[in-house]
């Protein structure tokens, strides 16, 4: 289409003079004028075949924070196995809940599929979430959903120390430790990444603000190496560059299934129960009080939550899987047994006041 | 005081004013949102979000940021546009399509790649490289259409008095285009303010780090519409030091015959510093960028690149930014016109006020629009139409000044005698003043086809469900740090822009000569 328009633009400027003249005029009146009619064409169109027009029960919009290319597999298992078209919009998942947030009543979202907890708690803090009915409340283990019943955690993962055992034979169980001098320039960390500022915001919540902040000045003066991903972390202590890092538990498995474990030397340490380093946090769902097919919405939760749903984040992330009495696919020990601070994942949607604490303290940007 | 080339005061046609309005309307929409936004915090409040001393600190390092950028990116740009349009710099044509191509290139593309080669490159010399090397071509477009219709006339009176050539365009040919490069400059210091992917990636804490924050991590949209709000007066106050800079439009020929031809300017033993300045600019914007994406594609061949979904993108991109490009030239014309011959405080406020929403980043606009979808306009919620509205909020200004730097530079003596012959006023402006400016009117349309191509912060918002350009496709792998997978769309990205830059320097630099070769 483009290339046409732009063809016949050159065959109309090859005459010289006015005609050339007056034919680039018409030219640009006939861009407008098709502009326009294409403009409403097209935007007519899909909006009669799109999901308003569908038959109720046979489609949902989908807002998805987690990335296309973890999640559209499970998606489209969905579709084969309920017939319920699934239209998704991948976003960020802070973006998305701002537009919906700013949709209100309005939003053609029927489910929202978010990265974290802060983000669905956001939208139950608007009261834009619908409660869900008490077979999916009744899944997951009270932590890992909203007091309110208005979102659940579909899958878990777990903060840890992902260290070099040739390096540092005997790693830290607690954050305290990783602040030793002795450990001055040996630990990675990923500044910019959402788990780690969920980390730092669980600590603010569960150490209070003038505690968090010293321990993130004694982070700092001990001068951690900042890393763009946390996988960047996970390949820099497995080469030896650094010894520690502060990492999701995923990350190591990922090598680990790719490249078989004999070759990868990191090794993770969970953290002592109770320490903020061992922070557990979700990825969730949440069905849209404004939602016109509430009924559609309410499979595709109990699809996440079945067993085939949570075997796929099993198989797929390495997370831990929170319902269905599905267990995880690689050898890790089990979340009631690590015993993670007590925190309302809730309350980790205040990451604004982290992002200026870690500007503050120098740990966001240089 | 009257304007110096302004014909005696008169009426403008009304379709002009008509025209001018809805564009201010469109342009002003996102503030409306804006303000009705933050008012809903209360005014009390809302000042209380932005005198925090990090607020503060953070507008200051973005002005700093945004003049360090805009100063390197207007040098770059006239240099670049001296050299390509008036000195005989080997392979100019080349040239003009090359030197315009690092607009297609996304800064957010651009920083990952040299964050890719050198992980630790300092974050404020990392920032202004990448700002600068992308936003130069906003200075050498129209810095070089402007060159392109100078009468060279007086620089031969010059020369001809035994002024020494360097002196010749340091005194004489620069001040001529001193209003373009002043709108160029314009274009690039808002541009640079609103940004947030090169200094994300570099890490170099910025203004807008606190306005995606308060979306991304703080879920608040009232107190980025706050931060927004300041965005705004800042770059009300860029808007008018540019007007100050820019000064009165007086260049455009007057008196009798015809211009003469253009002779190149020889530029003897300085032609390989030239040609190594073109060189350089060209491998640091494009030509390095370019080598480590098509470095990964490379990688990502050995798993099979889905070209099916590359075509995909491609082609929603290509259309939905030609509607852009068209749907915002049909705004800009009565804008640009309107304030080059009838120019009052009325109408240049008009025009001014249109350039203010361009300082806002992508998500402050896309969030705006999804107001304005969810509560005016929702037949067209995430549908084409309004995606192409927000396209058009943001890239109008693009448009505006080319369209005006255009018909300024046009002699207004045809328009006269047009009107003399008793054409009404619309006549005049379909077969006078619009094919005298039509380089400057297709320029306008092309930059925002290219900017267009890769804008992601609203695409994200408003795109129809479901549907991909390149750069939504680019953001789903680089979000997680798959930098192979996402490769062959910057790729596409930037060959297919080529498109539109070629055409835009066809008609910059080869239309304004034609016309010359024709009258002379």
């Amino acid at each position: 289409m483009a290339a046409r328009a732009g063809g016949s633009g050159t065959g109309r400027r090859e005459g010289a003079g006015r005609a050339g003249r007056a034919g680039l005029v018409g030219l640009l009146d006939r861009v407008a004028v098709v502009a326009l009619v294409v403009g409403l064409v097209v935007g007519l169109v899909p909006g009669t075949a799109g999901p308003a027009g569908a038959a109720p029960g046979d489609s949902i919009t989908v807002y998805s924070g987690r990335n296309e290319a973890l999640i559209k597999p499970l998606f489209d298992q969905f579709t084969r196995d309920t017939g319920i078209e699934v239209q998704v919009r991948y976003g960020d998942s802070g973006a998305l809940a701002s537009q919906m947030l700013t949709e209100g009543g309005a939003s053609p979202a029927d489910v929202f599929v978010s990265q974290d907890a802060g983000a669905l708690g956001a939208l139950t803090n608007a009261r834009l979430l619908a409660k869900l009915p008490p077979r999916s409340r009744s899944a997951v283990a009270p932590e890992y959903r909203a007091d309110d019943g208005t979102w659940v955690g579909t899958s878990g993962r777990v903060r840890v120390l992902v260290y070099n055992p040739k390096l540092l034979p005997d790693p830290p169980t607690t954050i305290d430790e990783v602040v030793d001098p002795r450990y001055k320039g040996k630990v990675g960390y990923a500044p910019t990444n959402a788990s780690w500022q969920s980390f730092v915001t669980g600590l603010r919540v569960l150490r209070g603000e003038r505690k968090a902040e010293k321990w993130l000045r004694a982070f700092a003066a001990n001068e951690p190496k900042a890393y763009a991903s946390n996988a960047a972390i996970r390949d820099a202590v497995d080469a030896g560059q650094i010894w520690m890092g502060l990492v999701n538990h995923y990350y190591l498995w990922q090598k680990i299934v790719q490249n078989g474990e004999s070759s990868v030397v990191a090794r993770n340490q969970f953290m002592a129960p109770g320490d903020p380093g061992g922070l557990v946090n979700v990825a969730g769902v949440g069905v849209l009080k404004s939602s016109r097919n509430k009924k559609a919405a309410q499979v595709f939760v109990d699809y996440m939550l079945s067993e085939k749903g949570q075997a796929y984040f099993a198989d797929s992330t390495y997370e831990y899987p929170l319902a269905a009495g599905v267990q995880p696919s690689v050898r890790l020990p089990s979340l009631a047994k690590l015993r993670a601070p007590a925190l309302d994942l809730s309350d980790l949607d205040s990451l604004a006041a982290t992002q200026e604490l870690l500007a503050e303290t120098g740990l966001l940007t240089r | 005081m009257s304007a110096p080339l302004g014909p005696p005061r008169r009426r403008p046609p009304v379709v002009l004013v008509l025209g001018a309005l809805a564009a201010v309307v469109v342009a002003v929409l996102p503030l409306v949102y804006l303000v009705d936004r933050a008012g809903s915090l209360g005014w009390s409040a809302a000042v209380a979000e932005l005198v925090q001393r990090r607020t503060v600190e953070l507008l200051w390092r973005s002005l700093v940021l945004a003049g360090t950028v805009t100063v390197l990116a207007s040098v770059i740009g006239v240099a670049a546009a001296w050299l390509v349009v008036r000195s005989d710099v080997p392979g100019r044509r080349f040239w003009a399509v090359l030197v315009v191509l690092p607009l297609a290139m996304p800064s957010y593309a651009a920083a990952y790649a040299w964050l890719s080669w050198r992980p630790a490159m300092a974050p404020f010399p990392g920032t202004v490289l990448v700002l600068t090397l992308v936003a130069y071509p906003y200075v050498y477009l129209p810095v070089a259409a402007a060159l392109r219709r100078l009468d060279p006339a007086q620089e031969e009176v010059a020369r001809s008095l035994g002024q020494h050539p360097a002196r010749v365009v340091v005194t004489l040919t620069l001040r001529q285009v001193r209003p373009a490069v002043a709108s160029g400059a314009l274009l690039v210091a808002l541009y640079a303010l609103s940004d947030f992917g090169a200094p994300a990636l570099f890490r170099y804490e910025v203004f807008t780090f606190v306005i995606y924050g308060a979306y991304n991590a703080g879920f608040d949209p009232t107190r980025a519409a706050v931060l927004g709000l300041a965005l705004v007066l800042v770059a009300a106050l860029v808007v008018v030091a540019e007007a100050w800079v820019r000064g009165r439009p007086a260049y455009a020929r007057i008196g009798s015959g015809a211009p003469r031809r253009q002779y190149p300017v020889a530029l003897r033993g300085g032609r390989p510093v030239a040609l190594a300045f073109l060189v350089a600019v060209f491998a640091l914007g494009i030509g390095f960028p370019m080598w480590r994406f098509v470095y990964w594609t490379r990688a990502a061949l050995d798993r099979t690149v889905p070209w099916g979904e590359v075509a995909d993108a491609l082609g929603h991109t290509l259309w939905w930014s030609l509607l852009a490009a068209a749907a915002t030239l049909v705004l800009a014309v009565p804008v640009g016109v309107l304030v080059a011959r009838y120019r009052s405080r009325l109408t240049t406020g008009l025009e001014r006020s249109t350039y203010v929403a361009h300082a806002l980043p992508g998500i402050v606009v896309a969030i705006a629009l999804v107001y304005v979808g969810v509560t005016v306009l929702r037949p067209v919620y995430q549908e084409v139409p309004l995606l192409i509205l927000a396209y058009v909020v943001l890239f109008l200004s693009l448009a505006i000044g080319t369209v005006r730097t255009g018909v300024e530079q046009t002699p207004v003596a045809q328009e006269e005698v047009a009107r003399s012959l008793g054409r009404r006023p619309g006549q005049v402006l379909a077969r006078v003043t619009l094919p005298q400016a039509a380089p400057a009117l297709a320029g306008g349309a092309a930059l925002v086809f290219v900017t267009a191509m890769k804008e992601l912060p609203a695409t994200l918002l408003l795109r129809p469900t479901g549907l991909d350009t390149l750069a939504t496709r680019l953001w789903t792998f680089t979000s997680e740090s798959n930098y192979a997978a996402g490769a062959p769309y910057v790729v596409a990205l930037v060959c297919f822009a080529a498109i539109p830059t070629a055409f835009l320097s066809r008609f910059v630099v080869d239309a304004g000569a034609r016309l010359g070769e024709h009258r002379d």
